[in-house]
C-alpha cells in the first residue's frame, strides 16, 4: 500500500507499507488501527486504486496478496 | 461485469452502436412538448419566492416575518428556524460525502449571510405578486461585516473570517487560530529537488483564473407537493433525482420512502444541478401550507446564488532536459470555494500533470472560503483551472527547447502503465492517439497570416462509475420499455436504447427509454462525472443480457430442448439442433406474446456499482486572430480530438466535444463575475456575463479516436467533461504565437488584451 | 389589480385571455395559456429562449407585455409543425443532432424560421449573426448552424 502527501504525513511519514487485507473494508479497518491519526480521514471520501483500477464505494473489492494499493480522493465530476 | 477482451471489443460486428439514429425523445424537444422544471402547473398551486441578503457578509441579528405572514394570500413563511441544524459531519449521500451543516446554512442562512444573494427567508403565496410583496414585509436586522472576495486576500492572517470554527485540515500541527483556509492537500511522487537539478531548462509562472458559471439556459425550478400525512412529491430540474431525495429528506427530517422525486427534462446542468437550492425550501413551504409550491429562480438569482466554479491562483514550475524529457513538475493551487468549503482543488491537483509520465512531481492545493456563492461542480471540476496553467507552461517550455509543442507532449505522454501523480497506474488510455491525430491533421499545417497564431493543449479527466439501476420490460407485442435512472442531459436516452437494441437484436424503434423517478427504480447516482453512457450503459447491457437469457429459457421450454441448445441471434431464439430441415426459430415478439403462459412477464433488472471507468484524454488545436486596435481575439478555427473509448452515438459524442470546447472559449475570452467594492455582483445577467454566442465561434471540427476501455462491454469511456479542459491553454498558447504576449490571467477580454498590447509597445518604445 | 381582457390569435387560432398589466406575453403563454414551449432563460431579452413571432416579426416574448398581443397574431413553437408533419427545420435539427438538453431549441427554431421566412438562402455568417440573440450552452452552435443551412436547402428545393 502506497501513501502520499497528506496521508503519508498522518501515517508518520511512511510512504510504502505492507498491510494484510483481503478486501477494501478490511484494509481501511487495518489502516485505521495501525495509524489512529489516519482513521478519521478514511471516511472522508477516498476511493481505492487496486493495481491501477480505481474503486469508489466498493468495500468488498478484492485485494490480492501482492496487490499495489493507493488511496485516491473520491472523484465526483460535474 | 468482467473485462471484455480487447479483441472481442474491436472485432464485434455492431448494427446499431456506432450509427447515428434520431434520438427517441427528439420530437418532444423540437415541438416544445417536453416538460422542463418550470413547465408544470398543479391545481391549488402557490408561488414561492426567496428573500436574499443584500450584503456580502453580515451577522443576522433577527428576522421578523410577522408582517409577511399577515399579508392576505400568503400561506407559508420559512426561515432557518424551520430547519433542524445538522452537525458538521461528512455523510455519504449516495456516493457523495456531504457536509450537512454547511448545506443547511447554504439553503437558508443561519448565523450569518455569507454572500450577496444568500437565501435568508422564503414565502409561498397565491400569486407571484403577493409573494414579492410579502418578501418586502420581512424585516431582517443585519450587522454588516467586512468581506473578502479574493483567494489570496482571504488567506492573509488578518482577513475577515467567514467561519469561526474553521481550522485548516491537512496541516500538521492543526493551526491554533481559525482562518479561511479549509484544507491543504498534497500529492507527490519521487524527488522534485533532484528532478529540477537534472533539468536544463526550467519555466515557472503564476496564473489567475476567475469564477465562471456553468451557464445553463434553464434556471433552477421545482414544484413540491406535501400532503397532510407528510408524503411528498417533488418535480425538479436536476442531474440526480435520487441525490435530491437524499439531501431533502435529510434536511427536512423525512424518511426517504416518503419523498418521491421526479426529474423533469433538464435545460443544462454541467454539474451545477447536482446540488439543491430551492427544493428543500419548496418542500418546507408546501409542508406548512399543505398546498403545492412552485419555485423558479430568476436569472439574477442564478448568478447571485447558485454555484459557479472556483476562481484560483495557480503557480506552476516545470523542468526538462534539452532533449525534451520532463524531469520535475511542481504546482501550487489556491482555489476559492465560495462561502463554504469544498472547492474542487483536489481533483485540480490530481489532474494538473496527469497527461504526463513523470518521475518527480508535487502538487499542493488549498481550499479557501470567500464571500461569494458556494462553488458547485462545473464540467471536470478543478481540472480546467490547473491544466490551463500546466498546458501554458508546457507550451512555453516547448518554445524554450525549440521543440514542436506536440513533439514535447509525445516525448512525455502518459500511456498504459504510467503512474499518475496521485498514485495508481493508468490502464489503456488514448492520449498518444490524440496527439498523433493532431499532428497529422490538416489544421496543423494550414497557413497563418499576421496577428494569427496556433495553439495546442491536451487535457485529462478521470470519469466515474457508480451506483446505477436499469430495467428492461418486455411488452406482450415484443416492444421494450427501458427504464433508466440517470436524467438525460445530452442525448443519453439514445445511446442507452441503442445498446439495449443491439443486445436484444431488435430495431431501435422498438425500444422506448424513459427516465424513472425515485419511486420506480433502484438507487441511481446522478448524471455527472461523464458516467451515463458508461454506467447506465453497463446496467442496460446487463439487464438486456438477462432478458436474452430468459428469452432463451422460454424458447428452450417451448421446444423442449436444453437451454444450451438455444442461441440468441438477430433478435430470435434459434435451436442448435442437428436435425435436417428448417432450423427452428422464434423471434422475440413471438416469445413475448406467450410469456404469460411460459412463466410470466419477462423483465431484466440490473443494479450495479459500476467500477472501472477509464479517463478520457484530449488534444485541441485552435487558430486565433488578435485585433491590435480593439484587443478582440477571434477564434478562426478549432479542432477537438478526443478518445471516446467507443462512440455509441457519434453525433452526441461530437456534441459533447463541441459544447465543452465552446464553454472553454467563453472561459478563456469573456466570462467573469464583476463585483463592486461592497461585494455586490454587477453583472448577474447574460448581457454582461458574456457567454459565447453563435457569431463568436466557427464550426468546431471533431475527431473521435477510440482506445476502448476493457471494463465496459462496448469499450465506452465517458467523454462529457474532458472537452472543457484544453481550450483555455490552447487559446492562450495561440495568442502568444500570434502576438508574442502570454496571458496568465483569464479572461483574455478585449480591455485586458489591449492594455497588454499597449504596455508591451510602451516598453519597446 | 384588475385584469385586462385580451383577444388575439395564437398559432392561427383565436384566443382570449385575462392578464395583469405587468404580465409579459411570455408569462401569459406559459402560465395562462399553458403553452410552455417558449422558455424563460433570463427575463431580460438576452437569451432568446422565449422567442416568438409577433405579426411576422421575431421578438423576445419576455420583452412584450401580454396586453400588447391585443389584435395581433402570435406564432410560437407549438404552431410550427403541421399536424404530424414536422417543419423542415424541426426535422433537420433532429437529423443533425442540433440539440442536447433541448431547452434553447424552441427559441432557435422560431428564430431560424423567422430568418428563412425573409432570407431563404442565408450564408453561414448570416445565420450566425441572425441567431446571435439565441444562447445555447450545450452544443457550441456547430450542429445548429448546419441544421439551419440544410433546412434552408431543403426548403428552397421544394
Amino acid at each position: 500500500m502506497v501513501l502520499s502527501g497528506t496521508l503519508k504525513e498522518l501515517a508518520g511519514g511512511a510512504a510504502q507499507i505492507e498491510i494484510e487485507a483481503g478486501n477494501v473494508r478490511q484494509l481501511l479497518r487495518a489502516l485505521g488501527e495501525r495509524y489512529p491519526a489516519l482513521a478519521p480521514h478514511l471516511d472522508d471520501g477516498y476511493a481505492i486504486a487496486i493495481d491501477g483500477q480505481i474503486f469508489q464505494d466498493a468495500w468488498f473489492a478484492p485485494i490480492g496478496p501482492d496487490s499495489e494499493v493507493h488511496l485516491v480522493p473520491a472523484i465526483r465530476g460535474g | 461485469m468482467n473485462d471484455v477482451p480487447m479483441q472481442a471489443l474491436t472485432e464485434r460486428k455492431l448494427k446499431i452502436v456506432g450509427t447515428r439514429p434520431l434520438r427517441p425523445d427528439g420530437v418532444d424537444k423540437v415541438t416544445g412538448r417536453a416538460k422542463f422544471g418550470a413547465d408544470i402547473h398543479l391545481p391549488n398551486m402557490l408561488i414561492g419566492k426567496v428573500l436574499r441578503s443584500p450584503h456580502a457578509h453580515a451577522r443576522i441579528r433577527s428576522i421578523d416575518t410577522s408582517k409577511a405572514r399577515a399579508l392576505h394570500g400568503v400561506k407559508a413563511v420559512i426561515t432557518a428556524a424551520d430547519f433542524t441544524d445538522l452537525p458538521s459531519e461528512f455523510i455519504p449521500a449516495g456516493e457523495m460525502m456531504v457536509n450537512y451543516r454547511d448545506m443547511t446554512r447554504n439553503i437558508l442562512a443561519r448565523e450569518k449571510a455569507l454572500y450577496e444573494g444568500h437565501a435568508v427567508a422564503a414565502v409561498a403565496a397565491t400569486t407571484e405578486a403577493i409573494a414579492a410583496q410579502a418578501l418586502k414585509l420581512i424585516e431582517v436586522d443585519y450587522e454588516v461585516l467586512p468581506h473578502v472576495m479574493d483567494v489570496a486576500q482571504a488567506m492573509e492572517p488578518d482577513a475577515p473570517l467567514l467561519h469561526e470554527n474553521m481550522y485548516t485540515i491537512g496541516v500538521e500541527p492543526t493551526p491554533a487560530k481559525p482562518s479561511n483556509i479549509a484544507k491543504r492537500v498534497e500529492f507527490s511522487l519521487g524527488d522534485i529537488a533532484a528532478g529540477f537539478a537534472q533539468a536544463d531548462v526550467i519555466v515557472e509562472r503564476e496564473f489567475t483564473t476567475k469564477p465562471v458559471h456553468q451557464g445553463y439556459i434553464e434556471p433552477h425550478a421545482c414544484l413540491a407537493s406535501v400532503s397532510e400525512d407528510g408524503q411528498a412529491e417533488l418535480w425538479c430540474t436536476t442531474q440526480g433525482q435520487f441525490v435530491v431525495r437524499s439531501f431533502c429528506a435529510k434536511l427536512l427530517g423525512m424518511e426517504l420512502s416518503k419523498l418521491r422525486v421526479t426529474a423533469s427534462e433538464i435545460g443544462g446542468g454541467f454539474g451545477g444541478k447536482t446540488v439543491v437550492y430551492l427544493e428543500p425550501l419548496a418542500l418546507a413551504l408546501s409542508r406548512q401550507a399543505c398546498q403545492p409550491v412552485k419555485m423558479v429562480m430568476s436569472r439574477t438569482e442564478v448568478f447571485q446564488a447558485s454555484g459557479p466554479t472556483s476562481g484560483a491562483k495557480v503557480w506552476v514550475k516545470i523542468g526538462a532536459t534539452r532533449a525534451g524529457r520532463i524531469t520535475a513538475a511542481d504546482a501550487l493551487l489556491k482555489y476559492q470555494a465560495g462561502a463554504f468549503q469544498g472547492s474542487p482543488v483536489q481533483p485540480g491537483c490530481m489532474c494538473a500533470f496527469a497527461p504526463y509520465d513523470l518521475d518527480n512531481v508535487r502538487v499542493i492545493g488549498y481550499d479557501v472560503v470567500v464571500n461569494r456563492p458556494k462553488v458547485a461542480a462545473y464540467r471536470a471540476p478543478g481540472a480546467p483551472i490547473s491544466e490551463f496553467a500546466v498546458e501554458s507552461v508546457i507550451d512555453e517550455l516547448a518554445q524554450r527547447l525549440k521543440l514542436d509543442p506536440i513533439e514535447l507532449r509525445l516525448k512525455n505522454a502518459a500511456k498504459e502503465g504510467t503512474r499518475a501523480a496521485y498514485g495508481p497506474k493508468f490502464g489503456p488510455i488514448g492520449l498518444v492517439q490524440t496527439l498523433e491525430a493532431a499532428r497529422a491533421h490538416a489544421h496543423y499545417r494550414a497557413p497563418l497570416k499576421a496577428n494569427q497564431g496556433r495553439g495546442v493543449a491536451s487535457g485529462f479527466w478521470f470519469n466515474i462509475g457508480g451506483e446505477t439501476c436499469a430495467t428492461l420490460n418486455l411488452g406482450e407485442d415484443g416492444t421494450v420499455t427501458l427504464v433508466a435512472g440517470t436524467p438525460d442531459i445530452g442525448g443519453s436516452r439514445a445511446s442507452l436504447a441503442m445498446m439495449a437494441a443491439e443486445e436484444l437484436g431488435i430495431p431501435l424503434e422498438n425500444v422506448r427509454p424513459v427516465i424513472g423517478d425515485t419511486g420506480t427504480l433502484g438507487y441511481t447516482f446522478l448524471t455527472g462525472g461523464s458516467r451515463v453512457t458508461f454506467s447506465s450503459g453497463m446496467a442496460v447491457v446487463e439487464a438486456a443480457r438477462s432478458v436474452v437469457r430468459q428469452l432463451r429459457e422460454r424458447a428452450a421450454k417451448i421446444w423442449e430442448i436444453p437451454l444450451e441448445s438455444v442461441i440468441w441471434e438477430d433478435g430470435c431464439a434459434r435451436a442448435l439442433t442437428g436435425e435436417g430441415g428448417k432450423p427452428k426459430e422464434l423471434p422475440l415478439a413471438e416469445i413475448a406474446k406467450s410469456a404469460g403462459k411460459t412463466g410470466g412477464p419477462i423483465v431484466g433488472n440490473a443494479a450495479i456499482s459500476a467500477q472501472g471507468a477509464g479517463p478520457s484524454l484530449a488534444t485541441h488545436l485552435v487558430d486565433v486572430e488578435v485585433d491590435r486596435e480593439t484587443g478582440k481575439i477571434t477564434i478562426l478555427r478549432y479542432t477537438a480530438i478526443q478518445d471516446a473509448g467507443r462512440a455509441v452515438h457519434p453525433s452526441y459524442v461530437e456534441g459533447q466535444m463541441q459544447g465543452g470546447a465552446v464553454q472553454g472559449i467563453g472561459w478563456a475570452l469573456n466570462e467573469e463575475y464583476i463585483y463592486d467594492q461592497n461585494g455586490r455582483l454587477e453583472n448577474p445577467g447574460f448581457l454582461d456575463y458574456r457567454i459565447p454566442v453563435c457569431s463568436d465561434v466557427p464550426m468546431i471540427d471533431t475527431v473521435i479516436v477510440e482506445a476502448p476501455n476493457p471494463r465496459h462491454p462496448y469499450g465506452v469511456r465517458g467523454v462529457g467533461e474532458t472537452p472543457i479542459v484544453p481550450p483555455m491553454a490552447a487559446i492562450a498558447n495561440a495568442v502568444e504565437h500570434a502576438i508574442g504576449i502570454r496571458f496568465t490571467e483569464l479572461p483574455m477580454s478585449p480591455p485586458r488584451v489591449l492594455k497588454a498590447i499597449d504596455d508591451k509597445q510602451a516598453v519597446q518604445a | 389589480m384588475a385584469k385586462h381582457h385580451v383577444t388575439t390569435t395564437v398559432n392561427a387560432d383565436p384566443v382570449e385571455f385575462l392578464c395583469t398589466p405587468e404580465q409579459t406575453l411570455l408569462d401569459v403563454l406559459r402560465d395562462v395559456l399553458y403553452l410552455t414551449g417558449s422558455k424563460e432563460g433570463c427575463g431580460s431579452g438576452d437569451c432568446g429562449a422565449c422567442s416568438v413571432i409577433l405579426d411576422g416579426r421575431l421578438v423576445c416574448s419576455c420583452l412584450v407585455l401580454g396586453v400588447e398581443a391585443q389584435g395581433r397574431s402570435v406564432e410560437t413553437i407549438e404552431g410550427m409543425a403541421s399536424g404530424d408533419e414536422l417543419h423542415p427545420l424541426q426535422q433537420k435539427f433532429l437529423e443533425h443532432a442540433a440539440l442536447q438538453c433541448g431547452v434553447c431549441t424552441p427559441g432557435f427554431l422560431v428564430a431560424a424560421k423567422a430568418l428563412l421566412d425573409r432570407n431563404p438562402d442565408p450564408t453561414e455568417t448570416e445565420v450566425r449573426y441572425w441567431l446571435a440573440g439565441n444562447l445555447c450552452r450545450c452544443t457550441g452552435y456547430d450542429k445548429i448552424v448546419r441544421a439551419v443551412l440544410d433546412a434552408a436547402n431543403v426548403m428552397r428545393r421544394s
